[in-house]
């Protein structure tokens, strides 16, 4: 197991690299200059050579790269441009939000679309699964920006129920955070429990028709038992890998759910950074994401191991 | 006559369709006394599996079914789920056909077994897992207590269908119900199940419902026997009486379309299959096939050393840490207008053979020469050019051709890749082409899924024919066919052979076709060819112990012969991984007779 793990680690190092000269050459190409952004008012063009000296961003664009990939190996991301915090301490602030608001909203979709995906696949054609397919459908349909606005609109304006914006950390106030989040997370998690609904059910039909639920039947078990034990299992393996490709989709959809709240997290970090040119900050955050998307299915691929004995053997 | 354990009165099975209720099984009435082993035979959609889920309940909730199935005079068809559920594995038990698929992977067998230990309270607690251990060894799974928490991927198909067997007796049922149980092993793992399913059977008195269409087995087991035919129920009767004197005309036809091994005593060449008519059970024999063989000509196909091995596990790094020799050290020729037979069981290599030697699989070292052509060394366009002399016909019907595809376009394809044919004219060569296996022109436009089993296999043959094609490896190519289908097909191969002079390299594990259709056979044990010689030989006079043994544990459609075939030890097919370096042994050949060579 351990093998496999530092085997797959192994794997994602090339990917990262490959992640991180994409987006330092891509962000090369946008139009727009950090230097005219920072320098503001005053834009004698000697200033502006100065700043640019400063920054070594007359270096040719590979040299600037493996400088950057050098402070990355020592754990120095750089400085950000617009306000010079270093963009280590600018993640470290901003990453605990996001995971809070992704790791909700991914609850709220796992026990929302896992257990309507099952009884979906179990009254098949019923009125169950008409219905968990209309919500399905409507929850993939309304874009989240409508949906939170509505929210707002409703809980927080009209009947003064939650905050409409704002984040507490948890640590500090447990209470008070996780009624800043619920209305972001369900935003944010609706999408997502449509389509692990959608994933569990095809799963799970797929399953109940097997030979060895037959088999399950056969032996006179009950049908909770052939259900939950023997199909859910293994209709689960396929959902947990879709649940890791689905935190890339997350941390989209994290993006403009935290400024529709206005909440301090990753995803307006990233915008703010994008649109001041502040190209530190944008790679580190890049970077970061790749990280944990790449952990997300590096722990999706392990799970599945622990749970298919399959797969163990082939380890 | 004691009072029967299970008693079907005029059961009726219906599913939905498009165009209203379809009957799959009319007015089914038949007895099963305690201790009685009774089979239902039948060919595929004669309703006899269907038979078999309405009893236990476990159809499609759509399905409508009505008449009653008596169990010890209770009928369950009324019974409500959570009452029936206390009969599925207590009262009646259930084996199924695939064991590869039967057991849920992802739990250990002993949970597996133990689960149904537990939901029938048959033992307390505390005392399951010494149940589970001596049913499985009672079962006679080599090594059970080590073997418990081991993983049904773990257990080969043979062993699988034991795992079955626990569980299905775990609670003592009075009647077990037995669906196809042994049509996916091999022949010698069938006659070991069997054998175990009889034992079983006597020592606790419970009845036997058993499912199959191998009038083989049914003589081997079964005491009382019902033939069923498309949904209805034709007769029953006594096994013996039955294969002597069965009265109705479809049960005769059954019964003589089925290959028996040992009818070809004293015939120098393959024979075909008498014609039966399924509706009217007349029988017309065929004409003899003439001789089609030439062997003072060069082989068509001369195979010297062939080796295939797979790599197998791996490390940190990614090396194989084994190797399969699924092929090892295969030297054979075959002549034009030639059959010769590769037989042996599952994971034996033949089917890597047949690969092989049209290169869609590569081998490792060796030499093939296939009309001509250096298989093994062609280059890309000599390897196109060699595609048109071998071709292979598959075993399944239903996923070997492309279900998009028209049958014309399908048949057509290989025509128009090799530009045999001007693209003006290929319409009528395609048509041509399923003249000469018996289908109509005008089914051109027609897709796969409008034709059956027999008519598709006859499609996938009319596809490799239109390049002409001096050999054709038919793997296991009539296996998944129905008896009288399964003639017909055969037939047509001769046909073929005698008119086209083409030679087959035919795998099969199917030994009474094999000797019907072959003009030699060679045996395959873990990728070696152990013995080769003329079919008369191999059937009448087999020298190596795993041919006599291949041969001994065909079931005999014949109940007069019935416990003939001798008791058979447990065992398993060793496996063909071998560590990396491994050096094979050096063979030696000795000659029986003319052409028959066995392995020392």
């Amino acid at each position: 197991m351990l093998i496999y793990i530092a085997k797959r680690l192994l794997v994602a190092l090339p990917t990262l690299l490959i992640v991180s000269m994409l987006v330092f050459g891509l962000q090369m190409l946008l139009p727009g200059d950090p230097v005219l952004a920072m320098a503001g008012e005053d834009r004698d063009p000697e200033t502006l050579a100065r700043i640019r000296e400063q920054l070594n961003l007359n270096d040719p664009l590979p040299v600037q790269y493996l400088r950057w990939l050098g402070g990355v190996l020592q754990g120095d991301f750089g400085t950000s441009l617009r306000t010079g915090q270093p963009v280590s301490e600018l993640i470290l602030q901003k990453l605990p939000v996001t995971i809070q608001l992704a790791v909700m909203a991914m609850i709220f979709a796992a026990l929302i679309g896992i257990p309507a995906g099952i009884i979906a696949a179990v009254r098949k054609g019923g009125v169950l699964d008409w219905t968990a397919n209309i919500v399905a459908l409507s929850g993939l349909s309304i874009p989240n920006f409508w949906l939170g606005i509505m929210l707002i609109l409703l809980v927080s304006v009209n009947l003064g129920w939650l905050p409409a914006s704002g984040y507490e950390s948890i640590f500090v106030d447990p209470v008070r955070s996780l009624e800043t989040m619920i209305m972001p997370a369900f935003v944010l998690g609706t999408g997502l429990a449509a389509t692990l609904m959608r994933h569990t059910r095809s799963a799970m039909l797929g399953v109940l028709s097997a030979d060895y639920i037959r088999t399950a039947r056969a032996k006179g078990l009950t049908g909770r038992q052939v259900v939950l034990k023997h199909s859910f299992r293994n209709a689960l393996l396929p959902v947990i890998t879709l649940s890791a490709l689905l935190f890339g989709e997350l941390l989209a959809g994290a993006v403009l759910t935290e400024q529709i709240f206005t909440i301090p997290g990753f995803g307006k970090l990233i915008v703010d950074a994008v649109f001041n040119r502040d190209y530190a900050v944008v790679q580190g955050v890049v970077l970061c994401t790749a990280v944990g998307f790449l952990l997300m299915n590096l722990i999706a691929d392990v799970v599945s191991v622990l749970l298919n004995p399959r797969m163990r053997a082939a380890l | 006559m004691t009072q029967p354990i299970l008693s079907l009165r005029n059961l009726t099975a219906a599913f939905p369709t498009e165009d209203g209720l379809k009957e799959v099984v009319r007015n089914i009435s038949f007895d099963v006394a305690p201790g009685e082993t009774v089979a239902i035979v039948g060919e595929s959609g004669s309703g006899k599996s269907v038979t078999s889920l309405a009893i236990m309940g476990l159809l499609d909730k759509r399905a409508r079914v009505s008449g009653q199935v008596l169990l010890d005079g209770r009928d369950l068809l009324g019974l409500p789920e959570k009452q029936m559920r206390q009969v599925r594995g207590n009262d009646i038990a259930m084996i199924f056909q695939e064991p590869m698929s039967s057991l849920n992977p992802v739990f250990p067998v002993g949970d597996q077994i133990a689960e149904l230990l537990i939901r029938h309270g048959q033992v307390p607690r505390d005392q399951v897992a010494a149940e589970v251990l001596r049913l499985m060894d009672r079962v006679r799974i080599p090594n059970a207590h080590a073997r418990i928490k081991d993983y049904p991927h773990q257990f080969s198909g043979g062993m699988r269908q034991r795992v079955m067997i626990a569980m299905a007796l775990a609670a003592r049922p009075r009647l077990l119900i037995a669906d196809e149980p042994t049509t996916a092993l091999d022949v010698t793992i069938q006659g070991q199940i069997l054998d175990l399913i009889k034992e079983i059977q006597e020592e606790q008195g419970m009845a036997v419902l058993f499912i199959t269409h191998d009038m083989g087995v049914v003589a081997e087991i079964a005491d009382r026997t019902v033939v069923m035919f498309r949904g209805d129920h034709i007769e029953t009767g006594a096994t013996a009486d039955l294969f002597t004197g069965a009265t109705q005309p479809y049960t005769r036809a059954l019964l003589a379309a089925v290959p028996r091994l040992g009818q070809m005593a004293g015939q120098d060449w393959p024979l075909r299959f008498p014609r039966v008519d399924m509706d009217s059970g007349t029988i017309t024999a065929q004409p003899a096939v003439v001789d089609t063989v030439d062997r003072s000509a060069t082989p068509v196909l001369s195979v010297r050393n062939l080796v295939t091995r797979f790599a197998a596990g791996s490390d940190l790094l990614g090396r194989p840490t084994g190797k399969v020799h699924a092929v090892e050290d295969l030297t054979f020729d075959l002549w034009q207008g030639e059959t010769l037979s590769l037989v042996g069981e599952s994971g034996c290599g033949k089917s890597t053979t047949g690969r092989s030697i049209l290169r869609l699989v590569q081998p490792e070292s060796g030499q093939v020469t296939l009309d001509g052509f250096d298989v093994l060394g062609a280059g890309p366009g000599d390897l196109r050019r060699m595609r048109r002399s071998g071709q292979m016909i598959f075993q399944d019907p239903f996923s070997s051709l492309n279900p998009r595809m028209t049958v014309g376009q399908t048949v057509a394809e290989p025509i128009l890749t090799h530009k045999l044919v001007p693209r003006a004219q290929v319409r009528e060569r395609a048509a041509e082409l399923l003249a000469q296996v018996g289908l109509d022109g005008s089914m051109l436009d027609r897709y796969p899924h409008e034709f059956s089993g027999g008519q598709r296999q006859r499609v996938a043959i009319a596809r490799v024919l239109g390049l002409n094609p001096k050999v054709i490896v038919a793997d296991e190519s009539v296996s998944a066919l129905d008896v009288s289908i399964k003639a017909q097909v055969c037939n047509l191969l001769m046909d073929l052979q005698e008119r086209l002079k083409i030679a087959y390299l035919f795998i099969s594990h199917d030994m009474a076709v094999v000797e019907r259709v072959s003009h030699r056979v060679a045996v395959m044990y873990l990728g070696e060819i152990v013995e080769i010689g003329p079919r008369e030989a191999i059937f009448a006079d087999p020298q190596h112990p795993y041919t006599k043994k291949l041969i001994a544990a065909v079931p005999i459609p014949d109940p007069a012969r019935r416990g003939l075939r001798r008791a058979m030890q447990v065992d398993e097919l060793k496996s063909p991984v071998r560590p990396i370096g491994f050096q094979p042994p050096k063979r030696d050949w000795r000659q029986v007779s003319d052409r028959h060579f066995v392995m020392v």
